[in-house]
């Protein structure tokens, strides 16, 4: 075994190197030790968003292997599917080698090659007509962008609203849910405490994201007994290896949740003191039906939240630990009736109709079930408890000797997200969390700093006057409104943004509607634009609901032959179906070719036990006419002369990325990237730029990460060590506790709007709908497009599942990935394909209010009877990313975005709201309802709809036919290779 | 027509969790990965971008479902090369290319001696076998030969890619042919199993079996929930709670 200490996720005894880990004599000639590069360059993985610590191994310029870094916080050592197959990414032939012009019609493909001089020339002089005359006109929207603090920064100097990534497509449910709630989110905010957790219950889809974490915590539990029960339609994935699975109908993960609330609220089987310190379980809400301040708190002069003190028999200030504060009963204050807000959510749940009997037929869950697993959260939380001996002081000065905990730890994601009721959904999972006392403590889900933050965040979005020419955003265009008055609304009530967040329709869309963009550009509503600038964002394909019609709305022209989305600037690494839509490309470098900052700023990859940041660095020069993207859009900002772009004298501030990564300030001493601040490199957190910062990260392995002293790592929300931290590392504004909130006073103020109170009201045809969605505490309703459709001809769920191999559309151009995928199929459960005669490799119509498509059939036991499903993005369009003309991906592989609305079917007034959940604006693409029809023999074969090849772009060589990477670089009987191939 | 060693000093393998394997393909790809550039480079892949793309890989994980005491399961299960005590594949060569290592218990091919007559992947019932059709020759899993006493590497990276890859965990490595080693104990304490023993070939690799669904779910001896205040009412228990 080896001597030196054992490093990362794998190094059980069972997991090491041999005890003498030398060649034995053999005398076959193996060359045992053969040189594996002439360098190791550690950066930053991309092959998805999980952003782990990867080792590239370099030969003679030449990507040899990609392995995991042990040192990394997120990954310690391991690598998934898709980090380990990064080289084929690299080297992918759909690569774009250099900036296009648009020749033939849009859509078409057909483009010229432009030297980048003249690209930034054309891209300038639009924007700057734009930013000249009305900034609204640009639409900028990135995809997967890793970068947002900086685009989401550019947009505001440029001074448009419409700026936003693609987390309202993807995840901004779960994000608002928890952001409103607890103040971090599942995912990127926040973890199981997978060393301490005894249960853990996993809600959906959760295959991507994370990714190398969530396996190396599944491994933990595994290895320590704990019960890991999953609750998902499907029994694939991490499903596979749960100790119970709950094969719930889809969109009713939130009645679930409901019904174990009330079983542990009928067996008083809840945390209450957690309760009372860390929750406004205590706070008196007003109860005067009527009244415009009805179901808001009851605050003091100084707006100070109340709770009734029982040992003074009187209100006193919530925040005051000293109080003995009631939880329940009826008050009056300074004559207003008024009740702590704990006794509005027992009333709400203790309901017959949240009873396990009275959910089971909806969930398809057995009352039964959902009784013995409240019983065993009880037991687990309150019969199981554990105790780390950390001493730690809470905000109120109360010193712990010990860390108590409820082990019992929760992971959702997509699953619940991409609902209409998701946001609810979420709030009700944060709230189960809280009423067992597991947010963030031993064993239960913990935040990752810089979380939690107020609930929600600070910021509010800006941008309410539409944006003004030359005139920066008095703010990010992203943030989070807590009242009516924040909305991105007219006086008469429209959208400010052409995506129509934060309007009446989406009021708490904090992650934009990128999904929304293209119709409402398309249809000049609100207004028209002028230029849609995308990054990443792959919306000619299966980052849209309803594809087909997407991609005609891009090339739709008026009455004049004028395209109604008027230009198209687009920036991908790669051939993707959306290029051909652009009339601009700028050419992305892959992942090992740029800088990037992972920053906590942006999306943090910070552990739960300290914040952490990273960088990318190029570790290959490209081999193309190609330039990151952040750059460029750095160089455009200055040719703009956008505010903080450039110097007084009008000369660009910053030389590109890398240089911006090191020298920017946002606000003083904070910077994107936390460590080695200062001018000698001291400091963490604030501190002056230092010009060897990306230095010191390349020494590190390419990453910054602080360890939490003991003390500071669980009750972030109150422990007085931790919130010092925060503050002095820039995270929070004031060192005072995180008080989580299950009653939400914000959702109140919307639907007090909606009931005629306040001075910004919705228009009268949505009242209603913010009046019912609106509810303080979490509610459950059915999936909107289920309510709307007649479920008896759509009667089966549609979702998808993600292939922890592939990420969104990525792997297929990826020659070793697309092995493993290169066609996707629709999994019927087998009573349902009996019951439709329906067999392996048969042919369906998938058929959807909506549209349909067609797919081939795999057989399955293992899903809820009333679903299909197939794995998400392996369809691709007949041209893009590399393929050839016979690939698995376009001829027989299907995309399910062409069954899915956009748009929901007409209410009974006749209007068509987005498919999306009210709340936030998440897009609903879970809430499909389909039919399945079997093909007649003569339409069996290929998928529809079909679409005309794409032209590959120009000078582009045709992929190759056989690959026999890593020829060159064999070695044998001790020689050296000479060269690779 | 190939012999044996009498007996192998080491019996090297791997130990595979089907209890925790998910199906992530991080074996697969990272196998494919290294050994593309490994000893018995490359690992051609045919069609690469089109519509009958193939290639060899040394490691592939399938998924099915079975029925097991009435309750459905979906299992991944990650196939590779078994590294047998008797291996069917070497005493079938006709040229002696296919052998078995007497040091450490590695089957491996000499490709210099292969004709590619595909008689060693015949043989073999476990599919381990892989004929690289462009370069005419057949190929396998190495267990990283290449890897495991590399003087080059860390001597804590000197494990099989697709050991320190897993993101689970779920793969183990060592000497099977020693009791007292940790992988040993581990296939004792766990009751691995090798596969189709039945057939005589003695594999050398080991699969920790899912736990029986009813078995593996830890048990939580949970009592029924009873109502906490069937007379007071829940909110006067929650009063008084607080008052304790």
């Amino acid at each position: 075994m080896s001597t030196a200490t054992a490093r990362g996720a794998n190094s059980a005894p069972t997991q090491r190197s041999l005890p003498h880990p030398h060649a034995p004599i053999e005398g076959d000639g193996v060359e045992t030790s053969p040189k594996i590069g002439d360098t190791v360059a550690k950066t930053t993985c991309y092959m998805c968003a999980c952003r782990c610590g990867i080792d590239v191994h370099l030969r003679d310029g030449k990507v040899r292997y990609i392995n995991g870094n042990k040192d990394h916080p997120v990954n310690r050592g391991v690598l998934c599917g898709k980090g380990s197959a990064g080289i084929m990414q690299h080297y992918s032939p759909a690569r774009l080698k250099k900036p296009l012009l648009r020749t033939g019609p849009r859509g078409s493909g057909e483009f010229r090659e432009i030297e980048w001089d003249e690209a930034m020339q054309i891209a300038t002089a639009r924007l700057d007509n734009i930013r000249r005359t009305d900034p609204k006109k640009l639409a900028f929207f990135t995809g997967r962008d890793q970068s947002q603090s900086l685009t989401g920064w550019w947009a505001s100097k440029f001074g448009t609203p419409n700026f936003a990534a693609h987390g309202g497509f993807c995840s901004v449910n779960m994000a608002a849910g928890g952001l409103y709630t607890v103040g971090g989110a599942f995912w990127e905010f926040g973890e199981p405490d997978w060393e301490n957790a005894k249960y853990f219950l996993l809600f959906g889809v959760a295959e991507d994201h994370d990714s190398n974490p969530i396996k190396i915590g599944l491994g933990k539990l595994k290895s320590r007994g704990a019960k890991f029960v999953s609750v998902n339609p499907c029994r694939t994935g991490y499903n596979a290896i749960a100790d119970e699975w709950i094969g719930i109908r889809p969109g009713t993960d939130g009645l679930f949740v409901m019904a174990l609330i009330h079983e542990l609220l009928r067996a008083g089987k809840i945390d209450v003191p957690y309760l009372a310190r860390y929750t406004n379980a205590s706070w008196l809400v007003i109860e005067d039906p009527g009244a415009a301040d009805h179901g808001l708190f009851l605050r003091d002069g100084d707006g100070k939240p109340l709770a009734w003190d029982k040992t003074a028999n009187a209100a006193h200030p919530a925040d005051d630990a000293e109080i003995a504060p009631a939880l329940a009963g009826s008050y009056e204050v300074n004559g207003r009736r008024c009740v702590p807000s704990f006794h509005l959510l027992a009333q709400r749940y203790l309901d017959k109709q949240y009873a396990p009997e009275a959910v089971a037929e909806r969930c398809g869950v057995p009352a039964d079930t959902i009784r013995r697993i409240a019983a065993e959260l009880a037991h687990v939380a309150f019969e199981q408890a554990i105790e780390l001996p950390v001493a730690w002081t809470d905000t109120a000065g109360r010193r712990q000797e010990t860390m108590r905990g409820r082990p019992i730890a929760m992971h959702a994601m997509r699953g619940i997200s991409a609902h209409s009721n998701g946001f609810h959904t979420c709030r009700a999972i944060h709230m189960l969390q809280t009423l067992l006392g597991t947010v963030d403590v031993p064993g239960g889900w913990r935040f990752k700093p810089p979380f939690p933050k107020p609930c929600p965040p600070g910021p509010k979005p800006a941008g309410k006057d539409g944006g003004r020419p030359m005139t920066p955003l008095s703010g990010m265009p992203l943030g989070f409104v807590t009242a009516p008055e924040d909305l991105l609304v007219d006086e008469a009530g429209n959208p400010v943004r052409i995506d129509k967040a934060y309007s009446w329709e989406a009021p708490l869309a904090a992650h934009g509607m990128m999904h929304t963009v293209i119709r409402n550009a398309w249809k000049g509503d609100p207004y028209p634009i002028d230029t849609l600038m995308m990054y990443m964002a792959n919306m000619a394909w299966n980052s849209s609901m309803n594809t087909s019609e997407t991609m005609a709305m891009l090339t739709d022209t008026d009455a004049a032959g004028n395209y109604k989305i008027p230009y198209i600037i687009y920036s991908d690494a790669y051939y993707s179906e959306t290029v051909a839509y652009a009339d601009l490309v700028l050419p992305d470098t892959t992942y090992l070719e740029r800088h990037d900052c992972i920053s906590l700023l942006d999306r943090p990859i910070s552990h739960a036990d300290g914040p952490g940041d990273a960088i990318r660095h190029p570790v290959v020069q490209p081999d193309r006419d190609v330039r990151p993207f952040q750059s460029v859009l750095i160089e455009l900002g200055a040719k703009l002369e956008l505010p903080g772009f450039v110097n007084e004298d009008g000369s660009a501030k910053y030389r590109d990325y890398a240089d911006y990564i090191v020298n920017h300030e946002r606000m003083p001493g904070i910077g994107p990237l936390a460590g080695w601040r200062g001018e000698n490199g001291g400091a963490s957190g604030r501190g002056t730029p230092n010009a060897g910062q990306l230095d010191r990260y390349i020494e590190n392995g390419g990453f910054w990460h602080h360890e939490l002293a003991p003390g500071e790592r669980y009750y972030k929300m109150a422990n007085r060590a931790y919130l010092d931290f925060a503050v002095e590392m820039g995270f929070l504004p004031k060192a005072e506790p995180v008080v989580f909130q299950l009653y939400s006073e914000p959702l109140q103020r919307f639907r007090l709007s909606a009931e005629g109170h306040g001075a910004v009201q919705p228009p009268d045809a949505e009242r209603a709908r913010i009046r019912d969605h609106f509810d303080p505490l979490p509610i459950w309703y059915p999936p909107f497009e289920q309510a709307l459709v007649d479920t008896d001809a759509f009667p089966l769920h549609a979702i998808t599942q993600r292939p922890m191999h592939m990420y969104h559309s990525w792997g297929s151009q990826n020659a070793w990935l697309r092995q493993i995928t290169s066609q996707n199929r629709l999994f019927v459960g087998r009573p349902l394909a009996a019951s439709l005669q329906l067999a392996d490799d048969d042919w369906v119509w998938i058929e959807s209010v909506n549209g349909r498509v067609k797919g081939q059939v795999r057989v399955v036991d293992g899903v809820e009877p009333n679903t299909v499903w197939t794995w998400n993005a392996i369809g691709k369009r007949n041209g893009a990313w590399g393929l050839k003309e016979d690939a698995g991906e376009h001829n027989r592989g299907f995309l399910l975005n062409h069954a899915i609305g956009d748009l929901l079917p007409p209410d009974e007034r006749g209007k068509r709201y987005s498919n999306s959940d009210p709340v936030t604006g998440q897009a609903a693409w879970f809430d499909l309802r389909v039919r399945l029809r079997k093909c007649a023999t003569a339409d069996c074969g290929l998928t529809e709809p079909r679409f005309e090849r794409l032209t590959p772009p120009p000078n582009v060589a045709p992929p190759p036919d056989v690959l026999s990477f890593g020829a060159g670089f064999k070695v044998r009987h001790g020689a050296d290779a000479e060269g690779v191939s | 027509m190939t012999s044996l060693p009498a007996a192998t000093e080491k019996s090297l393998g791997l130990v595979i969790d089907l209890d925790t394997c998910v199906g992530c393909q991080a074996c697969v790809t990272s196998c494919k990965e290294w050994n593309t550039g490994g000893h018995m480079a490359p690992l051609t892949d045919t069609d690469p971008y089109g519509g009958t793309v193939d290639g060899v890989w040394f490691n592939r994980v399938h998924t099915y479902e079975h029925t097991c005491g009435g309750a459905g399961r979906t299992v991944h299960f990650p196939r590779s090369c078994l590294h047998c005590a008797e291996p069917a594949c070497v005493t079938v060569c006709p040229t002696g290319a296919s052998y078995k290592r007497a040091s450490d218990g590695i089957v491996l091919v000499d490709e210099d001696k292969c004709i590619g007559c595909k008689l060693c992947s015949w043989a073999c019932p476990y599919g381990a076998r892989e004929f690289d059709a462009i370069v005419g020759v057949m190929k396998k899993c190495t267990l990283c030969v290449d890897r495991i006493y590399n003087e080059n590497l860390r001597e804590e990276d000197r494990v099989p890619a697709c050991v320190a890859a897993c993101p689970t965990g779920a793969r183990h490595f060592g000497d099977l042919g020693d009791p007292t080693s940790p992988v040993s104990r581990l296939v004792e304490e766990r009751e691995g199993v090798a596969l189709m023993p039945e057939l005589g070939y003695r594999p050398t690799n080991r699969y920790l079996p899912p736990r029986a669904r009813t078995e593996r779910a830890p048990s939580i001896a949970a009592a029924p929930l009873e109502d906490v205040a069937p007379d007071g009412g829940f909110l006067g228990w929650v009063d008084r709670v607080l008052s304790r």
